[in-house]
């Protein structure tokens, strides 16, 4: 338990130095997360309907 | 005597380098040759054995793609002294960090489990049974890691690259056709024209070349090693004498298999040393020597990949120059991945060609990640200074990581959707 307490707030600790990002957001760099986000999400998107439609297959 | 003595003063300016280059040498070379994991002397195989020679050049063509690439790792370390993963978290937030850390966690531990598959099968064609094989890998891997020097770790290391080198051997003991490895093999060519069956063997061969863990790997290690930014030029070009050796040794392992395989369907590097073995004993036992090195060296660096990865982001200590008692977390995280790893393939039943085709799916989400990270970082000229990408690099590896992520995009898209580019 005391080390599950632990870790919780060494992620919270850890979030709390990252939170604000280092690097200047220009526009190339706002243009490229955007990019990534968006490219990410149809991944997801993608095997979830995967699975959606493996499961009903039995497959 | 001007003479004796401008070769005598050459001579040693170039000793001098070479001695520079031992000291320095390492990272490169290992995650290079590291690269020719099980995975990817599978692929390699089944390249040689479905179109015979007439690939090579399309290898030859990924030793700048690999070397552009992973050099950027050794400039970003030497720079700024820190892991791939904390560059990241850094960088561009706890958001961007964690999905990368977590990521590189999955896809490390799924390829593990993919080296002990290709050890263990490599090691069963001489009669040694699975249990044995696991457990006599992570004990020798515990022994390579626990001696508490990185120095020590890495010579190891360049010493299982060494026996990647098998390969050689084996193809000079097939007795190829020089004249048609050169007339097939480097004139561009796609045999057969491009269709579904080649598209996806040219993505795998990419895939095999750049994979994700590299980028945290040669990033770690050159901090790890402490290399500075002098050493930048010597790095650099272990890069690319790493990069060439693992051309180098696909090359050869399709010469082996289009000598003798040409035509036989390949869905295995175990498979290929066994039919090999019945034709030519020698040589598919090389081919099997080779797989268990393939997958031990994957395996030693790919477990590292991850500790690293999370000492650097959790503040653990994490340097192999440290021992158990300095670092308890990084050492639990190594050998928690390696044994959970080690397990999956002694499980009867076990899910491994699904575990192949998540390992694809979920390398495809981060690599193209980690390239763009890789570019953004090396731009911020804040950081890096003169050791910024120039608009010449910027146009090479941008070109490069672009290309990479379409091909990745549509090989991960063609593995959840076999039929799609059919």
């Amino acid at each position: 338990m005391r080390i599950i307490k632990q870790f919780s707030e060494k992620i919270r600790e850890i979030n709390t130095r990252y939170a604000k990002p280092k690097v200047e957001m220009s526009p190339v760099i706002k243009f490229s997360l955007t990019g990534l986000r968006l490219y990410l999400f149809v991944l997801v998107v993608l095997l979830l309907y995967k699975f959606v439609t493996l499961i009903p297959a039995g497959k | 005597m001007d003479f004796f003595s401008t070769l005598y003063y050459r001579t040693k300016k170039v000793l001098k380098s070479l001695k520079m280059y031992l000291a320095i040498a390492g990272p490169g070379l290992v995650v290079m040759i590291a690269d020719n994991d099980a995975g990817g002397i599978t692929t390699y195989a089944a390249t040689g054995a479905k179109y015979g020679y007439h690939l090579i050049w399309f290898l030859l063509i990924l030793i700048p793609v690999a070397y552009y690439v992973q050099e950027m790792t050794v400039r970003l370390g030497a720079v700024t002294k820190r892991g791939h993963a904390e560059a990241i978290f850094e960088s561009f937030g706890a958001f961007w960090g964690w999905f990368s850390l977590l990521d590189l966690m999955v896809v490390d531990w799924l390829t593990l489990v993919t080296e002990f598959v290709g050890m263990t099968s490599a090691l069963n064609i001489f009669g040694v049974p699975p249990w044995l094989t696991v457990a006599g890998v992570i004990g020798l891997m515990g022994i390579i890691v626990l001696n508490g020097r990185y120095w020590t770790w890495e010579k190891i290391a360049l010493g299982f690259c060494l026996l990647n080198l098998v390969y050689v051997p084996a193809a000079f003991m097939v007795n190829p056709s020089v004249k048609e490895i050169v007339g097939n093999g480097l004139i561009p060519n796609l045999p057969g024209g491009l269709n579904n069956d080649l598209f996806f063997l040219l993505m795998a061969n990419i895939g095999t070349t750049i994979a994700p863990w590299m980028l945290f790997f040669q990033q770690s290690s050159v901090v790890d090693k402490g290399l500075q930014e002098k050493d930048i030029k010597m790095g650099k070009a272990d890069t690319l004498f790493g990069a060439i050796i693992t051309v180098a040794v696909a090359i050869f392992i399709v010469v082996v298999t289009g000598t003798l395989l040409h035509g036989v369907p390949i869905d295995d590097a175990a498979t290929a040393a066994r039919m090999l073995m019945r034709m030519n004993h020698f040589t598919g036992a090389l081919l099997a020597i080779g797989l268990f090195d393939a997958g031990l060296l994957g395996a030693i660096c790919i477990s590292l990949a991850s500790s690293w990865a999370f000492g650097e982001i959790f503040g653990w200590a994490h340097s192999l120059n440290t021992n158990v008692k300095q670092a308890p977390w990084f050492y639990a995280s190594y050998f928690f991945t390696l044994i959970t790893a080690g397990i999956v393939p002694l499980i009867p039943g076990a899910p491994l060609v699904l575990i192949t085709l998540f390992v694809q799916v979920v390398a495809v989400t981060l690599l193209p990640a980690a390239l763009v990270f890789l570019i953004l970082l090396l731009n911020d000229r804040k950081t890096m200074g003169e050791y910024a990408n120039t608009p010449m690099q910027n146009w090479i590896t941008g070109g490069i990581v672009v290309a990479i992520i379409i091909l990745s995009t549509m090989y991960g898209i063609s593995a959840i959707f076999p039929n799609m580019f059919k």
